[in-house]
């Protein structure tokens, strides 16, 4: 039976039909739809662990135990787990495991756009790319067969393009997979330098072997064309460059560490002029290179940004963009916005109006760096806010770190922003947080985490109390705030930046998507609406300017207030109002 | 070279339902034997940013995107989205418009102004184009957030797809116990293009 399915989908199909029991990951656009897609196959354990780093570390438990294993995350969530992974590479594995880095070419959602495949050499792992979802799907079940069989983690590496794409899958039954036994082997999975000494000689020799493998498997093929052009290219650039050229000759690379050397040489004296067609880094072009084989790549192609066939036609066959269809008229941009009646929206009108410099993460809440807000002066990788601050307070310092806050979400501070505020009392650090805490991890689609005290599969658990464990860490100034209540948002922030001491403020409420923050009715008197916009500096999207007043959008307001509270001239009413 | 695949992008704004629409859309022309790819947005843009979905079917699909210039069929959810993907409409090909209008924050804070007359704009180019206002005739189905289904019905009348397929991929796609909405939306949307 053929079904379509989202890139993502057919990787938890892949995991279920090979087997899996165990699965886990943290959320991360665009690898969140993995997990998610799992919890409909009740023979596999699946969670989101609190970050990516614990996702390996629970995945190379469950591999050493015997259960085939499946570690989902986004490109940069491959940095936290990056210390794991080397070494995982050395011990290998008792049951496959299998770890997916969604990469982001043109960061539709992302903070960089880093390409994976340096990861998978640097581990010296296997790597293959799939090129839709079919290939997703029957690679993922390859995969386990490469990693029990080389006895080594093998990293599936997909992008957004075909992580968000849908393309026909033909479904397959399960495999009945046993669990392996387990024994216990110090030399093995023990890495004290002596053991580790050994199995690093075990890394070279099993990849010369998953060299020798990969130029037999049909994850590599050729498809002799027009021998004038030759394209070598791997993933869903192969869909284009297909697409594009037609008739050429193609070495198409599913596995594409280690390379395999022959085919490739074959391939390449085999056509008269070859390109490496392939987003980002010039991975497989300089390996190519290394060889003195002649082969162009990003002489043509940006090394900067997603490909699509029209960049590919352009750059290759020197075909002029097409003539299209234009309209005169200055189309305004149309950036995301945090939503109406967002509990983070009070917290930045707070902390633009006093001016302060504010350390950020990632988050919805990193929208607050966009006008009207600018509310955010840095925002580096998921937990960096808290000792970004604490840095700018050890440089700048007491006198500075007055007017700096860190601002990160429940979900990231459990992620990673534990051990920086531990950095902040232990170094006698002043810093100023904000945890803004909505219950949810809102800008994935609201996957749950410890803070919230439901597991993935929606079941009931110990709910992690933020106030305890920031207790616990040594910050004496704890306060939980309503972000809804401006006045005391305000003052609350301004006592404890005046605290020589840290601070943890917790802005507490429920992200407006979870639960609708009021039921009732604003609008505006138009008699005392004089214009003055102040209520327009809370970028939100229920208010409009209309013939120089303000008005509010029904369909859209929620009834947050926010607005009111800021108004001069208390032109706001309530219409029907039930309590807020 | 002859291109055998049609291609349809779907644009609004985030939440408007532009994905569920391109999902009715791709089970369709998958029940109609069709090689269909999808591609999607997800993540940053769906809090009220612009959203593209692209849907492409036919003997065999290779890219997921449409490239500009390549599309058969623009339907927009929102005018300005519209205007802004204009450029990807292949010569002759078609523009649906919902004649709505969600000021984009630019515009909500004044900094920016939002374009008056955008269909007619559209009209003076391009030679194809159907403007209704489908989220009227969702209102009067009894639910405004089926408007996505309304254009639905005038995209697969336009395609000339069967309606009893199309009814079917619905019943597939939309929960249950919004199913007779939906199906009243997408017939208003057949309805009202000839």
């Amino acid at each position: 039976m053929r079904e379509l399915l989202l890139g993502n989908e057919a990787i938890a199909r892949g995991a279920y039909e090979a087997g899996v029991t165990v699965a886990t990951a943290y959320p991360g656009t665009p690898s969140t739809e993995i997990i998610e897609q799992i919890t409909r196959y009740p023979e596999i354990y699946a969670e989101w662990a609190p970050n990516e780093k614990v996702a390996l570390e629970v995945g190379i438990g469950a591999s050493i135990g015997g259960a085939r294993t499946l570690v989902a995350m986004k490109h940069v969530g491959v940095n936290v787990a990056a210390d794991p992974l080397m070494t995982f590479a050395y011990t290998g594995v008792n049951g496959g495991l299998v770890l997916i880095s969604a990469d982001d070419p043109g960061m539709h959602s992302s903070q960089n756009e880093q390409d994976n495949r340096l990861y998978a050499r640097f581990a010296k792992i296997p790597l293959l790319e799939p090129a839709d979802s079919q290939e997703a799907k029957d690679f993922v079940k390859l995969a386990y067969i490469i990693s029990e069989q080389f006895d080594t983690p093998v990293m599936v590496r997909v992008t957004t393009r075909l992580a968000h794409s849908q393309s026909l899958v033909e479904l397959g039954e399960r495999e009945k997979i046993k669990l392996k036994p387990y024994t216990k082997d110090a030399a093995k999975y023990v890495m004290l330098p002596g053991y580790a000494r050994t199995r690093h000689v075990k890394v070279e020799e099993r990849l010369l072997a998953l060299a020798a493998y990969a130029e037999q498997t049909p994850l590599n093929r050729i498809e002799w064309g027009d021998r004038s052009v030759g394209i070598i290219t791997s993933g869903v650039v192969y869909q284009y460059a297909r697409e594009v050229m037609p008739t050429a000759s193609f070495l198409k690379l599913g596995m594409t560490n280690p390379l395999p050397k022959k085919l490739i040489t074959e391939f390449v004296q085999g056509v008269d002029r070859v390109y490496v067609v392939e987003e980002l880094e010039p991975y497989l072009e300089e390996q190519i290179r290394s060889w003195g084989l002649k082969v162009t790549g990003k002489q043509v192609l940006p090394v900067v940004g997603e490909f699509n066939p029209e960049l590919i036609a352009e750059k290759l066959l020197g075909q002029p963009p097409v003539e299209v269809y234009q309209v005169e008229e200055n189309v305004p941009a149309r950036p995301p916005v945090m939503c109406p009646g967002c509990p983070h929206r009070g917290v930045f009108y707070v902390l633009n109006k006093l001016k302060l410099k504010v350390t950020g993460d990632i988050g919805c809440y990193t929208l607050g760096a966009l006008p009207p807000l600018n509310a955010i002066d840095t925002c580096i990788c998921m937990g960096a806010s808290i000792g970004t601050a604490l840095g700018m307070e050890k440089a700048r310092g007491r006198e500075f770190a007055q007017g700096v806050v860190a601002v990160i979400g429940d979900s990231t501070f459990v992620h990673s922003g534990i051990t920086p505020l531990i950095d902040v009392v232990y170094n006698r650090g002043t810093t100023t947080v904000i945890i803004l805490d909505n219950g949810t991890t809102a800008m994935t689609g609201h996957q749950d985490h410890p803070g919230t005290g439901v597991t993935v599969d929606r079941q009931p658990t110990h709910q992690l109390d933020l106030v305890k464990l920031v207790e616990a860490i040594g910050v004496q100034r704890i306060t939980v705030v309503d972000p809804f209540d401006l006045t005391r948002m305000e003052s609350v922030v301004k006592e404890e930046l005046a605290a020589a001491e840290p601070s943890v403020i917790i802005a507490r409420r429920r992200c407006a998507l979870l639960d609708k923050p009021a039921d009732l009715k604003l609008r505006i008197d138009p008699e005392k609406c004089t214009g003055c916009r102040l209520c327009l500096r809370l970028g939100c999207p229920g208010l409009e300017l209309r013939d120089k007043k303000v008005r509010i959008n029904e369909t859209i307001c929620v009834g947050c207030q926010l607005c009111t509270q800021i108004c001069r001239l208390n032109a706001f009413e309530k219409v029907g109002g039930q309590n807020a | 070279m002859p291109n055998p695949v049609t291609n349809v992008l779907i644009v609004g704004v985030g939440g408007q339902g532009t994905l569920l629409a391109s999902r009715i859309l791709a089970q369709v022309a998958r029940q109609l034997g069709h090689d269909v790819k999808v591609s999607e947005v997800h993540g940053m843009a769906q809090r009220g940013g612009s959203v593209v979905t692209q849907v492409r079917f036919g003997q065999r699909v290779y890219s997921p995107l449409i490239a500009q210039g390549e599309a058969d069929v623009i339907l927009a959810f929102e005018k300005l989205e519209a205007l802004r993907w204009l450029p990807y409409l292949k010569a002759g090909g078609q523009v649906i418009i919902n004649d709505q209008s969600v000021d984009p924050l630019p515009v909500l804070t004044g900094a920016a102004k939002y374009p008056e007359g955008i269909p007619e704009k559209i009209q003076e180019v391009v030679p194809n184009v159907v403007v209704l206002n489908a989220t009227e005739l969702a209102i009067q189905c009894g639910n405004v957030r089926a408007a996505n289904v309304v254009l639905l019905g005038v995209l697969t009348r336009l395609l000339g797809f069967d309606e009893t397929v199309c009814l079917q991929a619905l019943a597939k796609t939309v929960p249950p116990i919004a199913l007779a909405i939906n199906e009243q939306a997408f017939k208003l949307g057949m309805a009202a293009v000839k």
